[in-house]
């Protein structure tokens, strides 16, 4: 059985005639002595929702940041679309990307959304959405700001298009990371602990909005802190513990009958 | 009046050079490798020490000298460089160093994320310093250059040593020969001044659009 037949295998509800959107195989990633991920396979197929979950320090968000190479994995295979990113060794030994061209467009097909937003605060809502379309992918202007105002109106933000992040709520502001992410046409989105640093009373305005993504079936991989939501809307988790991936299947396993001792023992902790 | 049209082409084009060395400067001193830093570590270190006068006397005299013992030994003519080209480039080799070290204090003021996230969505290198790097930083930088375009319009005035006619020539020449000394240093006096007051209006103008998508600090007190 190949690797990827294996990972259709064992990701429980994942549809096996889909595509495979993310392939991650044997991913290792050193931060000089520190080991942080020893070996990960994931996998997230055309219209799956992958949660990956796990103790502060497992290794979730920077699994999650090898994907698009923000940060460059020690070892291993990744492949988006079915397109392998190509590394090499420079002159310090450490592995970056080879080819600069095809890492820019593999990642103008992810759309990222990050724990602290990160929007780009010298522009409006309006222009963060069509900077990537208009100078990245060459969209014309009116219809990427046609596209924007969608998407905009879509998170609920219609009305602040013309506002700067700095006068928006830590919840709009992800809101308006989700409209940008989205306007790239993103083969699958990717959220690095989307609520994590939000007020309390913001994080179901976000969570709303990633639902409704999730539900109309967008491929997905979240790194969240957020349990019941995962369990609502993943449809594959995985548990990462120290570096490993320590238990993986569908929601109702996992959050229902978890095997292994240290899932039971973080879903008690968590819940 | 010529002397102050010749002394401002010297203090823009001067700041225009600065400024070009000051950003490759500072993205080499934040991304470079280790021989770009130590280079520009000396670079910086070295103009940032030596009298700014005697680096013009030095270079102006040395460097023409320089370049047409380089020009001769490769067999072409002596050329004649003028004092306009001469003075800007000195003083915006001076103006470099400066702006190296004001532009990386700004770049590194910049949310990290917000550079993270342009290279998240497949921006290449140069789109981010135009679309991203460049703006963001634009409000922490304009306080520091702004000085340094005002210093740029007085340093203008070193370059009377070398027999450029700048204001400060100009006037000198004026009053000696009319020898109304006070009239006309007074009037260099104020024409320097006007040429603060009117650069001041348009800096505030030029930082209130930097700072656009900025709170008010006022707010945060």
């Amino acid at each position: 059985m190949s690797a990827v037949e294996a990972a259709a295998v064992s990701s429980g509800k994942a549809q096996s005639g889909a595509a495979e959107a993310i392939h991650v195989e044997n991913l290792h990633k050193k931060f000089g002595q520190l080991h942080v991920l020893k070996g990960v396979s994931l996998s997230a197929r055309d219209g799956e929702v992958v949660a990956i979950i796990g103790g502060s320090g497992s290794g979730k968000s920077t699994l999650l940041r090898c994907i698009n190479c923000l940060e460059n994995p020690t070892s291993g295979i990744i492949r988006v679309n079915g397109e392998e990113i190509k590394l090499k060794a420079d002159s310090h030994g450490h592995t970056v990307p080879a080819d600069r061209k095809q890492i820019e467009r593999i990642r103008s097909k992810l759309g990222m959304v990050f724990q602290n937003f990160n929007l780009w605060s010298h522009m409006t809502l309006i222009e963060n959405v069509i900077e990537v379309p208009v100078h990245v992918l060459g969209v014309k202007r009116d219809e990427a700001i046609a596209q924007a105002e969608k998407l905009l109106a879509r998170v609920g933000l219609a009305e602040k298009r013309d506002v700067y992040p700095a006068y928006l709520s830590g919840g709009q502001q992800q809101r308006a990371a989700i409209a940008r992410a989205l306007a790239i046409n993103p083969r699958v989105m990717l959220f690095d602990e989307p609520t994590s640093a939000l007020d309390p009373e913001l994080v179901g305005e976000v969570l709303k909005v990633i639902g409704d993504l999730a539900r109309e079936g967008r491929t997905m991989v979240l790194v969240t802190h957020e349990m019941k939501f995962a369990r609502e809307v993943a449809t594959h988790v995985v548990y990462l513990y120290n570096g490993l991936v320590e238990e993986e299947g569908p929601p109702e396993q996992i959050f229902g009958a978890p095997k292994s001792e240290r899932l039971k023992q973080f879903i008690r902790n968590i819940g | 009046m010529l002397g102050l049209l010749h002394s401002l082409e010297i203090a823009v084009g001067a700041t225009i050079v600065g400024l070009l060395i000051g950003t490759c400067g500072a993205y080499g001193k934040l991304y470079g490798g280790p021989v770009v830093r130590d280079l520009l570590a000396v670079y910086t270190t070295v103009v940032r020490a030596v009298p700014e006068l005697v680096l013009i006397l030095l270079l102006y005299y040395a460097g023409t000298d320089l370049i047409n013992q380089v020009l001769t030994a490769m067999g072409y003519q002596r050329v004649d460089i003028s004092g306009l080209v001469a003075g800007i480039a000195v003083l915006g080799f001076c103006q470099g160093a400066y702006s190296t070290e004001v532009m990386r204090g700004a770049i590194l003021a910049i949310p990290q994320g917000q550079i993270e996230a342009a290279r998240a969505f497949g921006m290449s290198p140069g789109l981010l310093l135009r679309r991203i790097t460049l703006p963001a930083m634009l409000p922490f930088a304009i306080p520091g250059l702004a000085n340094l375009w005002l210093i740029a319009t007085k340093d203008t005035a070193l370059l009377a040593v070398v027999g450029f006619f700048e204001l400060t020539l100009a006037t000198r020449q004026a009053a000696g020969v009319t020898k109304a000394y006070l009239i006309f240093y007074l009037a260099a006096g104020a024409l320097y001044l006007a040429v603060t007051l009117f650069s001041n209006f348009l800096l505030g103008r030029a930082e209130k659009w930097a700072r656009r998508g900025m709170p008010s600090v006022k707010e945060a007190r």
